[in-house]
Order: structure tokens, then C-alpha cells, then sequence
């Protein structure tokens, strides 16, 4: 009844994307960090490999992966760059909603065009003043007969600068909280959409992150996904999905940080034998290695739940959280693998910890996952 | 246009490679396989060959083992059409797999108008198996080729050689072409190809079916052992002036009698 292989199918998938993240993804990883270059030309060609977009249907025009194909091709893609591989996920996050939520017209309007052409999806929930707390936000959406109006402000929207279209969260009627919580999609172009200037991050440097103000915008009523104030079941559910492919960005990047530190303490001696050799050392990257596995293992579980039509909130949650803390932890002792040379921008490692960082943060820090699980586990069982 | 690819697959060049414990052959249960990277530029050179002659086919074989059909699957999601396997051990011959080759297009019932193969396999290297099948199949054949071009019934091609020269050959189709890196840029097979890559036809023969028999062993390994490691660098002392000269002929000596390399 348990079995860990993977389909042939899914071997070759896994296959592909890390080769195209060891050629075309890391060759770059630390020249567009440094330059803050969005890889449009890399994504064009990961498009054309069916690399972006894993979450559309096949009835759509997508590939109809499984949870579980989308996470080992993140996990792949990431081993090439988190950066990158943040602004392909974001894509995934923020037309998930339409797959959830969306009629079978809204899908064909606003998926299918995703299938003929590379085009970037916004994911618009977090608020200046709301991102733990996202119920709480304020962004307006106000009836006007054949349309709503929305007017607020959205912060760190990933793909902002480049997206074709937003999928926005707001609310009806404040005073309602969660259930006032409606999404809508915006297309690009529409008049009153104002996307701010490229924020300045620690990591990440490469994915195109900015605030961005709705003023007045009229967004016709076929947009809604689902009822007003359905938003929130939707976003849940949506994160439920997007969480195991966001843990699996982390875990490709640990896995990045395990095999630059396993070559490292094979090659650097000191006091005549391998560094490796040195219990310190060798036990630092025992540890890597047993999060790394232990991460992939509840990564796999949760999107195999989802793809049972399974709850999987709180595994989901496990997964997130324990893949980004262990890849902070992991990235941060292979700088230490490296001594010196681990600080300096020669080498790979020290760019891998600033990329794990946000990875605790986006999408749910580790505290919100630990606050989901805590709810789950002492209070609904 | 028939155009057939021969291809091998070959352990991953990141593998680590153990003899087995009775010297005949390599450890192969724990090798991760990859299509030969010279046949990948064998494949793409036949989709583009496709590309260009409506109505043209494209079949990849393979001689050897169950285990995984990576090569073949990885071929098929790059565009081929079909696939046939002839199920051997890993380490046959050169003659023996040209003459399974050779047995499995004859009876896959289809002419070949073009053969296309890598240059040479990275495993065993033994840049052979092109060369002894052209030879069976009386087919004019280049080695090595860098570029191809097609005109009508014919295809000229370049052959580099020592010293980075380049031959031009004419030859008229059908024919045999063993490909070298720089004659294409293979594709990825992309994720909707590796979906439709499992939709393809796999047909499998047995050594037998394509008449080839232990009579047909012209080489018996009788030994695999792993090369010697490599001793340490030297170090020559050059720092006192009087002595450099004693010390540079005595490294051009070494380069030239030792490392062999000048």
C-alpha cells in the first residue's frame, strides 16, 4: 500500500526540469541576482517546455498535472534558483484561484490564453498594513450595478511589473471579516491600475516584486470568482495547493546547499585530510541531508493528499514550514561549510541564504503555519 | 524520407563507476542512464531532417538491456516517432550490435532513407558500431559530422578532422551519418512531449528475432579494473637563477618523455 516511486513519467519530468535548471537557470542565478535582471528570456524558454503554469488542466489546454508533478518540478527548478523559481510559482499561485473557483467560461477566458502564450498572473492579497492578518484587509469592492469598483493598495505583489493579469483580493463589507472576502480578476490595462516601483530585497533579486494602488477601478461582474464573498474558501483552498510547491521552492534549494557543501568538504583539506572528515563538519552535513529528505517527504505527502481530494491544511502547513526552516538552517551552515569563502559572492552559498529567508515569509511565515497547525491539532481533533 | 536514429544508452557521466566483483563487466544496478549525449545530436538532426521532408518518419533503435528505456523515452519526448528496443546484456560487441541493428530495420519493414548515429559512444568509446553497420547495409557513410545540409536526393556534409580542418563530402541518400557536438543544438523534450512520449509505439525483439546468435561474439571482455589514480603533481624548485635553465629542460623532458604531452 506505501510506495515511494516515482512513475517513469515522473522521473523524466523531475529529469527535465533540473536539467534545465543545472543549464539554463544556474548558469545565471548569480549575475541577475547581482544585476536584479528579470529572466524573461529564460522563462520564455521554460514556457515552450511546459515548465510554467502546472497547475492548469488539461482541459484547458495544460499538461493535467498532479500535485505531486508540480512539486518535483519546483523542487527541480528551485535547485537552479529559488529567485526564479518564485516568479514561475507565482504564476501558478495566482491562477490557482481560477481553477478552484472559476466557471468553466472564466477558465477558458483566463487559463487557456496561458496555454498559447508566456504571459505572467499576479497573486494580490498582502496589504501594507495586512499580511499575517488577511482577513483584515481593506481593499474595497464596491457594487456598481453591472460592475464593482475596487479601490485599495496591495504590497510585495510578485510578477507586478509584468503580469497580464491580477487576481484581487478585497472585500465587500468590511464589518463581515472573512466572509466579506471576495476575488476578482483584473485584466491588465485597466484604467486606474497603478503598479509601483520594483521593491529593493535582500534575496530574490531576479523576481519582480512591487506594491500596487487601485484607484477606481471598474471590474465587470462576470470577473468574481465564485459568489461575493466566497473569496476567502477560495484563497484558503488555494494555499492548500500553492503551500507544498512553495516548501518544495525551499527544498530545492536546501538540496542545492546539501551538494555544494557534500563537494566542498570532499575537495577542501585542512590539517591534511578532507574537511569533510572533521566530525564538526561531517555531522553539519549529516543534518542537511536528513531535513532535506525529511523535507521532501512531507512535501510529497501533502500534494498527494491534495491530489486524493484529501484535506491537507495541516500537512500542508508542516511541509511549508519545515522545508523553509530547514532550508534557512541548511543554507545558513553551508555558508558556515565554506568559512570564508562561504561569505564571498564567489561562491553560491551565501546567495542561497538570502533566498531561503523570504521563503519563511511569503505566502504564510512559519509562525502562521504554526498557528494553522495549533488550531488544527489542539482545538478541532 | 525513413530515417532511423541508433542510439545507446550510457551511464550518467556524474556516475560513479564500480567493476563488478568478477571483473567482467561494470555494476550496473545502481547507474543512473542517460540517452549518449553524441546520439542526442543524432536525434535532433533527424526531427530537422523530418522537419524539412513532409511525411517523413522517424525511428530510434536500441540494443540492450529491460532495465530502463531512458534513452528511448527520451527520444520519443524530444519528437521521434516510434521505438524499438532489442533486448541484449549491456556490454554486446560493436559487430553484434550492428548486426541486431541491422536485423531490427530490416524487419521493421520500412527502407531506410537515412541513418543517423552519434559519433561514438561516451561509455565504452569504441566508435565503431557506425561504421561496421554501413558496411552491412552497403550504405556510403560519414564520420564525425559537424554539419549537414540536403539538396534533393543527396546531403553534403562535414567531417572536421586533425587539426581542426573540414572535409566536405557529397553523398546521395540513402546513407549513414555518425553526428559530432556542433552539428545541432539538441531540444529539451519538452513536458507535453514526455506526455506524448508514453502514447508511442515501443517494439521489442529478442537478439534472436533479429538474427543474431552467440556465434556472432567477435569480443570477449576479460577484464574491467578502474585506471590507476593519479599521483601527485611535482613541484620544481626554480628560484635560484643559475639552475632555471637545468630545471626547464628537465620539465620539457618530463612533458615530453612522462606526460607525453609536447
Amino acid at each position: 500500500m506505501i510506495d515511494f516511486s516515482y512513475t517513469d513519467e515522473q522521473k523524466e519530468i523531475r529529469e527535465l526540469a533540473l536539467k534545465f535548471a543545472r543549464n539554463e537557470m544556474r548558469p545565471h542565478a548569480a549575475e541577475y541576482d547581482e544585476k536584479h535582471i528579470f529572466p524573461h528570456e529564460i522563462y520564455l524558454k521554460a514556457w515552450s517546455l511546459g515548465l510554467f503554469n502546472t497547475s492548469i488542466p488539461a482541459e484547458y489546454g495544460g499538461n493535467g498535472f498532479t500535485n505531486v508533478d508540480s512539486v518535483l518540478i519546483t523542487e527541480s527548478l528551485a535547485y537552479g534558483c529559488m529567485g526564479m523559481t518564485t516568479s514561475m510559482m507565482a504564476n501558478d499561485l495566482a491562477l490557482l484561484p481560477i481553477v478552484i473557483g472559476g466557471t468553466d467560461e472564466q477558465k477558458k477566458k483566463f487559463l487557456t490564453p496561458f496555454t498559447q502564450s508566456h504571459r505572467y498572473a499576479a497573486f494580490c492579497l498582502t496589504e501594507p498594513a495586512h499580511g499575517s492578518d488577511a482577513a483584515g484587509i481593506t481593499t474595497s469592492f464596491k457594487d456598481a450595478g453591472d460592475h464593482y469598483v475596487i479601490n485599495g493598495e496591495k504590497m510585495w505583489i510578485t510578477n507586478a511589473g509584468y503580469a497580464d493579469i491580477f487576481v484581487v483580493y478585497g472585500t465587500i463589507d468590511q464589518t463581515l471579516k472573512h466572509k466579506g472576502i471576495s476575488c476578482l480578476i483584473v485584466e491588465k490595462g485597466t484604467p486606474g491600475i497603478e503598479v509601483g516601483k520594483a521593491e529593493k530585497k535582500m534575496g530574490h533579486n531576479c523576481s519582480d516584486t512591487r506594491g500596487i494602488r487601485f484607484n477606481n477601478v471598474k471590474v465587470p461582474k462576470e470577473n468574481m470568482l465564485g459568489k461575493p464573498g466566497e473569496g476567502w474558501k477560495i484563497a484558503m483552498k488555494t494555499l492548500d495547493r500553492s503551500r507544498p510547491l512553495v516548501a518544495s521552492n525551499a527544498l530545492g534549494g536546501a538540496q542545492a546547499a546539501l551538494d555544494h557543501s557534500i563537494a566542498y568538504a570532499r575537495d577542501r583539506k585542512q590539517f591534511g585530510v578532507p574537511i569533510g572528515a572533521h566530525q564538526a563538519v561531517g555531522f553539519m552535513i549529516a543534518d542537511m541531508a536528513m531535513k532535506v529528505e525529511a523535507s521532501r517527504l512531507l512535501i510529497t505527502k501533502a500534494a498527494w493528499l491534495a491530489d486524493q481530494g484529501v484535506e491537507n491544511s495541516e500537512i500542508a502547513s508542516y511541509a511549508k514550514a519545515f522545508a523553509s526552516d530547514s532550508c534557512m538552517q541548511i543554507t545558513t551552515d553551508a555558508v558556515q561549510v565554506f568559512g570564508g569563502y562561504g561569505y564571498s559572492k564567489e561562491y553560491p552559498v551565501e546567495k542561497l541564504m538570502r533566498d531561503a529567508k523570504l521563503i519563511q515569509i511569503y505566502e504564510g511565515t512559519s509562525q502562521i503555519q504554526r498557528l494553522v497547525i495549533a488550531k488544527e491539532i489542539i482545538f478541532r481533533k | 524520407m525513413n530515417i532511423f536514429v541508433c542510439v545507446k544508452q550510457v551511464p550518467d557521466t556524474e556516475t560513479k563507476i564500480v567493476p563488478t566483483s568478477d571483473g567482467t563487466f561494470i555494476e550496473t544496478s545502481s547507474i543512473k542512464w542517460i540517452l549518449n549525449p553524441y546520439d542526442e545530436y543524432a536525434v535532433e538532426q533527424a526531427l530537422l531532417m523530418q522537419a524539412a521532408n513532409a511525411g517523413s518518419t522517424v525511428t530510434v533503435l536500441r540494443v540492450g538491456s529491460l532495465k530502463d528505456t531512458e534513452a528511448l523515452r527520451t527520444a520519443m519526448a524530444m519528437g521521434a516517432d516510434d521505438s524499438i528496443l532489442i533486448e541484449a546484456p549491456d556490454n554486446l560487441d560493436s559487430f553484434m550490435i550492428a548486426k541486431a541493428l541491422k536485423g531490427a530495420i530490416e524487419k521493421s519493414g520500412k527502407k531506410p532513407d537515412l541513418i543517423l548515429t552519434g559519433k561514438q559512444a561516451i561509455d565504452d568509446d569504441c566508435l565503431q558500431v557506425p561504421q561496421i553497420l554501413a558496411q552491412m547495409l552497403d550504405l556510403p557513410s560519414v564520420a564525425v559530422v559537424v554539419g549537414m545540409s540536403q539538396a534533393a536526393d543527396s546531403i553534403t556534409v562535414k567531417r572536421e578532422i586533425d587539426g581542426g580542418a573540414i572535409e566536405i563530402y557529397e553523398l546521395k541518400l540513402p546513407a549513414l551519418i555518425a553526428c559530432n557536438k556542433g552539428i545541432n543544438t539538441p531540444r529539451y523534450a519538452s513536458l507535453p512531449g514526455i506526455m506524448k512520449a508514453k502514447k508511442k509505439p515501443l517494439v521489442q525483439h529478442k537478439l534472436a528475432d533479429v538474427g543474431v546468435t552467440d556465434g556472432d561474439k567477435r569480443l570477449k571482455y576479460s577484464g574491467f579494473s578502474l585506471p590507476p589514480e593519479k599521483p601527485a603533481g611535482k613541484k620544481f624548485d626554480a628560484s635560484d637563477a643559475a639552475k632555471q635553465k637545468d630545471v626547464v629542460s628537465q620539465v620539457v623532458g618530463l612533458l615530453r618523455t612522462e606526460a607525453k604531452v609536447i
